[in-house]
């Protein structure tokens, strides 16, 4: 293990080449370049030992990269917003033909207009493509979701492709101190992929077939089940880390932060989550609720903590235009089947990488007080 | 001239070439009917022109210019319609919408700011990239042949096909007038050193000239002097007008003579119940 200070992206791009993928495609998308052209650097140093191709699309890098994976080849690639969602369409037919693949995303706004800069629209927008989707809160944390992320879509039981979600320039562009796990580690945890099915000329098989109305839906259930079942295996890989590593974030699902006895939850993902803690810290009755896995969504571990408190504040980085944010409306149908209902209302902050300060935590705790229960906020906007 | 310049701050580093083609473009617009100009951009340092050009403007997603393009030019035709688009733009990520252009035959205009790299995104080879170039994402060199732009114009079925240099102004200015006014798909391919990250100036004086005694209504010819350089390291380049050709427009076939943008309420049931009886 050794502890580096450097770029976010190049840390990950270690943690990336740490999990031996053979095969990485790149496309250049600010703020997520810096990744694959350090990998870039390894393969041409002989660092890694893998097929390094720039193509000329992100559409192009998924369908690339699904190709290699079906081979039986473990893969990577990483994108951001307008990247992000022009592999919509790959999105899907990767998770369909349940190929695990491990793709980081650095979280950036989508156009128009223009923007660079971090939210969550990008990632939140793919989230019914049946992808694992994670979200690293420090780039420590980004660092082993890449590794455990493999782990974890790569079990027999799941094998679907998974996202590793960074908030683009606050993680990705940060110098922040890590530690980075040593190779021999890293391959006792993490071995070689095995895939049940692969494309072999011994034996021929067919990948993403045409299935009719009789057998359609069943695909559809096995990769809900699949869902599911990836839920134990995160928390029992979490768990592996920690004797491994000796880091574990809280039970891999959700990660709770002075919730003993908190009235007022703060439930939110990503980076923020470092700035609402120092909020909480000087705040005598207010938790954190960090969701960790956005799918498979928590629901249990949900309802178990947010079932004590008085208030609910759901933080959003993204916007569901015509309604309200993302995040809120799940927390909301998550909490409904209980008896004894907390209010809730959402906060939308920071869209397009407009700053969330500490004093904002407190405003927006102060708020959630006054709350009676379903607003949605838009906080900071101009007058 | 004047007129045609705004209040936003060039952020294009010192020696770039879209300086002398944001010169060339402002000379040939100031002659034209600003109102009835729009430019189209894509994403990368090219369209950042559009905030240095007082006209309509539209910035497009990376690599869509053409297919918007064609939208405004369908949409109303009496506009004059321009798109801007980088070499990563128009030859890679979107490459399908100019050949597609080419093939319709849509009378607009396409320049290309191709400085052979990924600008913006600082410095990683494109699809003109010479094969061995060493950029961020290629610290070895590209394993990749570059391939010649307007070849793949020209086998679509563009019918105005031209290459400038960003460093020779008066070509690039007659070239562009002459693009604009052609009826049909324009396509020019300027040639624009990048100065931070792919410096092509010594290259390009050494080899640039201007094409001469050549007739650009000769389709063979055409083709034999497009062929002349194909972006690589060997030859003499030749700069001008390789190949025109007068063929009906998309719009034409298809619009005849109407305007979309003016169509009346009246006219949409009259062409409804034309339609249905
Ligand atoms: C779908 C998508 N992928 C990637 C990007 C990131 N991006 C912005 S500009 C650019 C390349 C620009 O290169 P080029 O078109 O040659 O323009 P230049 O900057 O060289 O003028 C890229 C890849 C994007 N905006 N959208
Ligand atoms: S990076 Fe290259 S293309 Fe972009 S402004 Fe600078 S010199 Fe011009
Ligand atoms: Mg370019």
């Amino acid at each position: 293990m050794k502890y580096v200070v450097q770029e976010g992206s190049h840390s990950v791009a270690e943690a990336v080449s740490l999990c031996r993928p053979g095969v990485i495609a790149a496309f250049p998308i600010t703020p997520q370049t810096h990744i694959v052209e350090k990998l870039a650097e390894f393969v041409a140093n002989g660092d890694l030992d893998a097929e390094f191709v720039n193509v000329e699309s992100e559409h192009s890098a998924l369908s690339l990269i699904a190709g290699a994976e079906a081979c039986g080849i473990r893969t990577f690639t990483a994108t951001s917003s307008q990247g992000l969602a022009l592999m919509h369409e790959v999105l899907h037919a990767t998770s369909g033909m349940r190929l695990p693949t491990v793709m980081v995303v650095a979280n950036r706004a989508l156009s128009a207009p223009l923007n660079i800069w971090n939210d969550h629209s990008d990632s939140m927008a793919q989230r019914d493509t049946s992808w694992l989707q994670f979200y690293a809160e420090s780039v420590q944390e980004a660092v082993d979701l890449t590794i455990q992320s493999y782990r974890v879509a790569e079990s027999k039981d799941v094998m679907l492709p998974a996202m590793v979600c960074m908030d683009g320039y606050v993680l990705t562009h940060t110098y922040e101190s890590v530690l980075i796990p040593d190779q021999a580690m890293v391959d006792e945890f993490l071995p070689p992929f095995e895939p049940e099915y692969r494309l072999d000329p011994e034996e021929p098989m067919t990948f993403g077939v045409y299935a009719l109305p009789s057998d359609y839906m069943e695909f559809k259930w096995e990769q809900q089940k699949a869902m599911e079942n990836a839920k134990r295996h995160i928390m029992r890989i979490n768990r592996e880390y920690r004797k491994m590593f000796g880091r574990a974030y809280g039970n891999g699902m959700v990660e709770l932060y002075n919730m003993d006895d908190a009235e007022v939850a703060i439930v939110a993902m990503g980076s923020i989550c470092g700035t609402i803690k120092e909020a909480v810290d000087e705040m005598k009755d207010v938790g954190l609720v960090r969701i960790r896995t956005y799918r498979p969504f928590p629901v249990e571990e949900l309802r178990d903590v947010l079932r004590d408190v008085e208030i609910v504040a759901v933080v959003d980085r993204a916007f569901s235009y015509g309604y309200e944010g993302p995040v809120f409306s799940e927390i909301k149908s998550a909490l409904y089947v209980l008896r004894n209902r907390p209010i809730v209302c959402n906060f939308i902050v920071g869209l397009g990488g407009r700053d969330t300060r500490v004093e904002d935590v407190f405003r927006l705790v102060k708020r959630a007080k006054e709350s009676a229960g379903g607003e949605v906020i838009w906080l900071n906007l101009k007058a | 001239m004047n007129k045609l310049s705004t209040y936003a701050e060039i952020t294009w580093c010192p020696g770039c070439g879209n300086f002398g083609i944001l010169n060339a473009v402002k000379k040939v617009f100031s002659e034209l009917d600003t109102k009835k100009l729009v430019m189209v951009t894509g994403i990368g340092c090219h369209g950042k022109i559009a905030d240095y050009i007082n006209v309509n403007s539209f910035y497009t997603i990376h690599g869509r210019t053409p297919a918007t393009a064609t939208g405004i030019k369908l949409g109303n035709p009496e506009l004059t319609v321009v798109g801007f688009a980088g070499d990563g733009d128009a030859y890679g990520e979107g490459l399908e919408h100019l050949l597609f252009a080419a093939k319709r035959n849509i009378d607009i205009t396409m320049v290309i700011h191709n400085n052979r790299v990924y600008g913006l995104t600082t410095g990683q080879f494109t699809p003109t990239s010479p094969a061995g170039f060493k950029g961020k994402s290629t610290p070895r060199g590209s394993p990749e042949e570059p391939f010649n732009p307007l070849l793949l114009a020209f086998c679509a079925g563009a019918t105005f096909i031209a290459r400038c240099y960003s460093a020779k102004s008066k070509n690039l200015a007659s070239v562009l007038r002459e693009a604009i006014n052609h009826r049909g798909f324009s396509f020019v391919d300027v040639l624009q050193p990048c100065y931070t990250f792919f410096n092509t100036y010594d290259f390009y004086n050494e080899r640039v000239y201007e094409l001469e005694d050549h007739n650009p209504s000769d389709r063979e010819e055409a083709e034999k002097r497009i062929k002349e350089w194909n972006y690589d390291s060997d030859g003499r380049i030749p700069i001008g007008i390789f190949y025109r050709e007068s063929k009906p427009t998309f719009d034409e076939l298809v619009l005849k003579g109407l305007n979309p943008s003016k169509r009346e309420a009246r006219f949409n049931v009259k062409c409804f119940l034309d339609r249905m009886i």
